[in-house]
């Protein structure tokens, strides 16, 4: 089974090193990874999506906990959360597609942030499931260039943030 | 107080109450030598850095202190490698300090740059580049600190060239901060009555010590839950000494040399008590046999040991200071019942151990390894200090010494490091200038750091290194001849080194036994000689490791061979 977790750490050089130094040492299976700033300046936030059983999950917040950069590690996984992807999706457009991607990205709640002659990029944000079928969609319509995805980024709903967990 | 970086981990050195530190200079740590020197600080120069390293882990090991190493950049912070992990293998607490070049020369792959740190980090438990110099008091105080508390471990400062000769208004912190690091000690008591609940329902309780009570100078109240229970005990190879070997119910060493009564002990137990253990697969043999009767407690200050490799039915997370002291307290009053209801195992486990002890061939022509090793266990009566090598002559000390104290057994366990002996008896000399420090060494191991051996001579530490010399690399061959048609790859090394002639070139005394009549006075003279003394003793190349449990098989599928007497 998959969990999700929200890993706090020292907004230090190095930590995103130990951290995944330690995941391929152990073997443990990382299904994504995301990291960015908190509102905290010296704290930053990684999500990571581990694939294994409870033992095997276990183990990696057991591990991970052992970092000593490693502030708070919460399991989003049985609380109610909010989790989202971003990808940005280069499609091929020419001007006689271009209406039916636009078609497209409105059904998806998506966005065109560029477009040129030949090809158009689409910024969508959700869960990985509407991510891959708007790729699906795309690809067997008009054709993808290039994608670029980010790990899944997750919040607990409800006040209780993860430090205070 | 304005000092430079150098004379601030001077002044951190002494802040941490280290008295004497182990290296090597180099280019980039020549301030720091210069602080040194002007400091009249104590320090050990080896001939290499690997040989350094090892000797502030068997500094740390002998003493329980943290071992401190300095070494330079690049090459002389990569020859730390195999010791930094071997500490890390062990949970031994060093702090390795290694020069970095100049912080505007990080990245441009300049002279003698090694990324040390990323070099070190699965072998560390933390590690640090230090490129501002008013970093360094506190990074050096928490090096120190998370080195020696919770589980022990290696710790790595990396400090660029230019930061030992900046300067700084000098204040050593007097506490440490760390959001993301707060050693456990005390844990949850009501696990403690868990287990209570437990010992009161086991018919055939097993005690199952490892080096946690070592290394957490525990043994005393380990000694005291042994005697109030009344349950049999074996050992990892790293637990060794926490119980004297003598004591009516230690069944010794576990696993794959392990004794019969030990394993047998284990697969038949219907509960195992593992303190301070991490079940290691050279203890546990293949683990979907293991212990498969039993319930299994754990008892351990890393919360990530819990379940790694065996799964625990109650687990016991804390400082082992904390947990079996309350245990105790709790036993004190059950006492009777628990060994009134163990009895009849315990007789049991004794009759194994009574029927099949370990044995060994007596050939009177020929010095027997294991005859050496309880010579020497019977002149020192069991009170000296320890050290070892890795392989066939690792084990039989592990199985034919007779340990009687804590701390008294420095061998490298977790990652087998041939070279380690040396080294490490050095730094437990220094440690422990009073103790009788005896290295037992093959000769394989001992040519991995002989260089060390000079060492030993310009300090006069007196360490007797026995060398024994049986022409081959033993536990290698051992496994060539059972396992791979005694097609004996490149493990001979039959004429190669005349290990007196070394010693006396190196300055340090050597002598010779080549016949067992000779072997009782020649141990006598190298063990009163008040300097370092090498023994090259020829003790016969065929000679295997028994019992031995072939790797894959269950503890109970021991092979006892030459043993079975």
């Amino acid at each position: 089974m998959k969990h999700t977790l929200a890993v706090l750490v020292e907004n230090r050089p190095g930590v995103l090193t130990h951290i995944s130094g330690l995941i391929s040492r152990r073997a443990f299976n990382i299904e994504s990874i995301a990291a960015g700033y908190t509102e905290e300046p010296d704290t930053t936030r990684i999500t990571i999506v581990v694939e294994g059983n409870e033992i095997e999950q276990e183990q990696v917040v057991n591990q991970l906990s052992k970092l000593v950069d490693v502030i708070k590690i919460s399991d989003l996984t049985a609380v109610e959360s909010i989790q989202r992807e971003l990808a940005l999706i280069k499609v091929k457009a020419t001007i006689e597609t271009r209406s039916d991607i636009i078609n497209i990205v409105d059904i998806f709640r998506a966005s065109i942030v560029d477009v040129n002659r030949e090809t158009m990029v689409i910024e969508l944000s959700g869960d990985g499931a509407k991510i891959d079928a708007l790729c699906q969609v795309l690809e067997e319509d008009h054709g993808i260039i290039e994608i670029v995805r980010t790990g899944k980024i997750a919040l607990a709903r409800g006040p209780i943030s993860a430090k205070a967990q | 107080m304005i000092m430079n970086g150098a004379e601030a981990i001077i002044e951190s050195l002494k802040n941490e109450k280290v008295d004497v530190v182990f290296g090597y200079p180099g280019g980039a740590v020549l301030t720091l030598y210069d602080a040194l020197y002007q400091a009249d600080f104590k320090h050990i120069l080896t001939k290499h850095e690997q040989g350094a390293v090892h000797a502030a882990d068997g500094y740390a090991r002998a003493t329980g202190k943290v071992g401190v190493v300095i070494a330079t950049s690049g090459p002389g912070a990569t020859n730390l490698v195999t010791g930094i992990a071997t500490a890390y293998m062990d949970s031994i607490p060093l702090v390795a300090i290694t020069g970095q070049v100049a912080v505007p020369l990080i990245g441009r792959d300049s002279f003698q740059e090694a990324d040390i740190r990323g070099i070190t980090t699965p072998i560390t438990k933390h590690n640090y580049l230090v490129k501002k110099v008013e970093d360094l008091p506190r990074v050096l105080k928490e090096a120190f600190y998370i080195a020696r508390t919770g589980r022990p471990g290696p710790v790595v400062v990396d400090v660029a060239k230019d930061v030992f000769a900046a300067s700084v208004d000098y204040h050593y912190p007097s506490e440490v901060v760390l959001r993301g690091y707060r050693p456990l000690f005390a844990g949850n008591s009501e696990t403690i009555d868990k287990v209570c609940e437990e010992l009161r329902l086991a018919h055939n309780p097993l005690i199952f010590v490892g080096g946690g009570v070592n290394l957490s100078n525990s043994a005393e109240v380990f000694r005291e839950l042994v005697d109030q229970t009344g349950f049999p005990v074996i050992s990892t190879l790293m637990g060794l000494g926490s119980l004297p070997f003598d004591h009516p119910l230690f069944l010794g060493m576990v696993g794959m040399h392990g004794t019969y009564a030990a394993n047998m002990a284990t697969t038949e137990c219907d509960l195992l008590l593992g303190i301070g253990v991490r079940f290691d697969d050279r203890v546990t043999g293949l683990l979907s046999e293991f212990a498969k009767k039993a319930k299994v407690i754990h008892f351990d200050i890393d919360p990530a040991e819990i379940n790694k490799n065996v799964l625990a039915h109650i687990r016991v997370v804390g400082d082992i200071n904390w947990s079996l002291p309350a245990l105790v307290q709790r036993v004190k009053g059950i006492s009777g019942e628990l060994k009134e209801r163990a009895q009849a195992w315990t007789e049991q486990v004794l009759s194994w151990q009574r029927d099949k002890p370990l044995q060994y061939e007596r050939d009177p022509n020929l010095v027997m390894p294991q005859a050496v090793i309880e010579k020497v266990s019977q002149l020192t009566q069991g009170d000296a200090v320890i050290v070892t090598d890795v392989g066939q002559h690792q084990m039989w000390v592990a199985q034919y010494y007779g340990f009687r104290n804590s701390r008294s057994f420095l061998t490298s366990g977790g990652l087998g490091t041939m070279g380690y002996g040396l080294p490490a008896a050095l730094g437990a000399q220094c440690g422990l200038p009073a103790r009788q420090v005896i290295l037992f060494v093959g000769d394989g191991g001992i040519m991995m750091n002989c260089q060390e051996l000079a060492t030993v001579a310009n300090y006069n530490l007196p360490v007797k290194v026995l060398i024994f010399n049986n022409q081959t690399l033993g536990m290698v061959a051992q496994w060539q001849r059972m396992f791979y048609g005694g097609r004996y790859s490149h493990t001979g090394l039959r004429g190669n080194t005349d290990f007196v002639k070394l010693a006396e070139a190196m300055g340090v005394a050597g002598l010779r036994v080549t016949k067992p009549e000779e072997l009782d006075n020649v141990l006598k003279e190298a063990l009163a000689t008040p300097g370092p003394v090498v023994v090259d003793i020829r003790t016969p190349e065929k000679v295997d490791v028994w019992p031995m449990v072939p790797s894959g098989a269950g503890l109970d599928q021991m092979i006892l061979g030459g043993a079975e007497g």
